[in-house]
């Protein structure tokens, strides 16, 4: 069959791959920069006869996801960095419970209401777990439209997997820009494996009562249940991990970043090698798990340094230097609020670096 | 012989955590009793709320799905729309519902969610250890209204009548009161359970049952005590009986027709 392509706008192509994805249920509340993906799920999903709800605020559309998530159907929800705050007690009832969901932030700057442009000052509360409690979500960090479609898609089949809420996390610039995308193919809802553990048609399952909590009172029980899915994590970290490379071999400076800002690395690679610089450019795709691995063996040449480009003060710069542990220079350059560093300017900060 | 009284079968037999006296082991039964004479036990979902009531799932012998404090009305929401031939009832405490959860639960409402809540009104938050609630009376003691509740000089606002409040919204259909305080008011009680759960699964829309409950515990009165200064404090302010009922089944209000 041959592959569908359409001129998309990030916000769109993301529910365009969510519904494809089989997502019975999504519930939204209006923040920019990711309105049309909420408007896009109501001009769809509804015509689909599926679920759409625009919500009363963030708690309570992550609140129907879990809700939804515990029947079995595939679920989402959308929003922006405060949104995503809001989110935060959901998703961490997700985790308790050990529910499959989608969260999609397309983030813009903070702190507090900020400003509405795109920044990637969500890193820690994306990959730290955000709310309360000993948690993880996968993050999942596309750099452009296609990819943003790609991984949304990616991001139902991850949560069943695993039983873990994915978080897709875009920014602005990726929701709002167009770019041709290639769409998944549509899987067959009706086909997807039952999930045994969720509520509802116990007499068609024939089977016992099933209960979707993340209560535990009994502190021994609680221990191990946190520990039964930190194991599981470990399970994730070593089968999920992915990254992509551009002319890191000889690279004497290796530029890390995802996103948007990897994006722009790129550009500023290129350019950097024109000019007869060794730099290189990580990109990490999951930023949970974070490829510390891959990023450990790289710091082992000799006089290799690591700059961590970012749209924010420096976040995950710290897990830079946790992989690389003091085996290799590691600095952060980014800017902030909503203002995005173009080529020229992360090309500087990696000529510094080469020579300071 | 025919079995005229017996245990409910979708209530499991156990011991509960209730503190003698309390009104919640008495509304599960109710529910329970429902649920088994409409033949629904493998057709319910029930959230238990964060509140007393969060061990519901271990006495109700159907499905049940827990969700964080007040945000109750939002996941029945979730299940409800998933699961429409479901009977999915939303059990909330007077915190839950009238206090961290005013937004889900008007909203849901408003929406004309296809579920029932059940709201236990027992006029304080009985898990927490007796601290004022949204629908705790004026000059009644908690642990945060240790001089009684003062909406005046103190600002802790007045008790909340929530089926009046939803009343107004387009999406509520049924909203009726109950007490559990003796046996007539039980058996009324239960034909408003049965009257919402039948409305539910015909899909009507939005249907609550409020039941005024006793917390000898939190009260610091002995049962009888309690079941007493419920009937003299609680029903004269929570008027009982059908606050709006636009049910199919519902009566026609006098004077129409003809
Ligand atoms: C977010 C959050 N805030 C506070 C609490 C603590 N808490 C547990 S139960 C409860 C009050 C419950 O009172 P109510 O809803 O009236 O139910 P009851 O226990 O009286 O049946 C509170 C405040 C919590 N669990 N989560």
């Amino acid at each position: 069959m041959s592959k569908e392509i359409r001129l998309m706008k990030g916000n769109e192509a993301i529910g365009e791959a969510a519904i494809r994805a089989g997502c019975a249920s999504y519930f939204g509340y209006p923040i920019t920069p990711q309105n049309e993906l909420t408007a896009y799920m109501a001009a769809n999903m509804l015509p689909a006869g599926r679920i759409f709800i625009q919500a009363e605020s963030e708690v309570s559309a992550i609140n129907m996801v879990y809700g939804a998530a515990a029947t079995g159907v595939r679920a989402m929800t959308s929003s922006s960095s405060p949104g995503i705050s809001l989110k935060q007690e959901g998703i961490s009832y997700l985790c308790g419970a050990d529910l499959p969901a989608v969260v999609v932030n397309v983030a813009r700057a903070g702190p507090g209401l900020g400003g509405i442009t795109p920044a990637q000052g969500d890193y820690f509360q994306s990959t730290r777990g955000g709310g309360h409690g000993d948690y993880h979500t996968i993050v999942l960090a596309p750099k452009g439209v296609q990819e943003a479609a790609d991984l949304t898609f990616e991001a139902f089949e991850l949560s069943d997997k695993y039983k873990i809420p994915v978080l897709v996390l875009a920014d602005g610039l990726i929701g709002q820009m167009m770019e041709s995308v290639v769409l998944p193919d549509p899987v067959d809802m009706a086909a997807l494996p039952r999930k045994p553990w969720a509520v509802g048609h116990q007499a068609r399952d024939k089977r016992g009562v099933n209960h979707v909590s993340s209560m535990n009172l009994d502190p021994a029980t609680l221990e191990k249940a946190n520990l039964k899915r930190e194991a599981h994590y470990d399970m994730v970290k070593k089968e999920l991990c992915r990254y992509e490379e551009m002319q890191v071999e000889d690279a004497d400076l290796v530029i890390v970043a995802y996103g948007t800002s990897a994006r722009v690395s790129m550009s500023a690679v290129q350019a950097g090698r024109a000019k007869g610089l060794k730099i290189g450019l990580f990109r990490p795709i999951t930023l949970w798990p974070f490829p510390y691995e891959r990023i450990a063996a790289l710091a082992e040449k000799e006089g290799r340094k690591f700059l961590s480009v970012e749209m924010s003060m420096g976040q995950m710069v710290e897990d830079v230097r946790l992989a690389v542990n003091g085996r290799a220079p590691v600095a952060h350059y980014g800017r902030t609020g909503g203002m995005i560093h173009n080529e020229e300017e992360v090309l500087a900060a990696a000529e510094r670096m080469l020579n300071a | 012989m025919e079995l005229l009284y017996g245990h409910p079968k979708s209530l499991v037999s156990i011991q509960s955590k209730y503190c003698p006296g309390c009104g919640h082991g008495v509304i599960h039964r109710l529910i329970t009793e429902v649920i088994d004479e409409m033949g629904l036990q493998e057709r319910s979902i029930i959230t238990n709320p964060v509140g007393c009531s969060i061990w519901a799932e271990y006495y109700f012998d159907f499905d049940s799905v827990q969700p964080a404090h007040g945000r109750t009305p939002a996941a029945a929401t979730g299940i409800k729309r998933n699961l429409k031939d479901h009977l999915v009832i939303c059990y909330q405490g007077d915190g839950d519902l009238a206090a961290i959860g005013t937004a889900e639960i008007i909203h849901a409402a408003n929406r004309g969610e296809k579920f029932t809540t059940i709201f236990v009104n027992n006029a304080i938050y009985g898990m927490t250890g007796g601290q004022m609630a949204p629908t705790t009376l004026v000059g009644q003691y908690a642990t945060t209204s240790p001089r009684g509740r003062d909406p005046g000089e103190a600002g802790m606002g007045y008790p909340i009548k929530v089926c009046e409040l939803l009343s107004s919204l387009g999406g509520t259909r049924y909203l009726a009161r109950g007490a559990v305080n003796n046996p007539v008011n039980i058996k009324k009680t239960k034909k408003m359970i049965r009257t919402a759960f039948e409305a539910q699964m015909r899909g009507e829309g939005f249907t609550m049952v409020e039941i005024l409950s006793q917390c000898p515990t939190n009260w610091k009165l002995s049962p009888p005590e309690s079941i007493d200064w419920l009937e003299k404090n609680m029903i004269p302010f929570y008027p009982l009986g059908e606050i709006k009922n636009t049910l199919s089944t519902a009566a026609a209000p006098a004077g129409a027709g003809n």
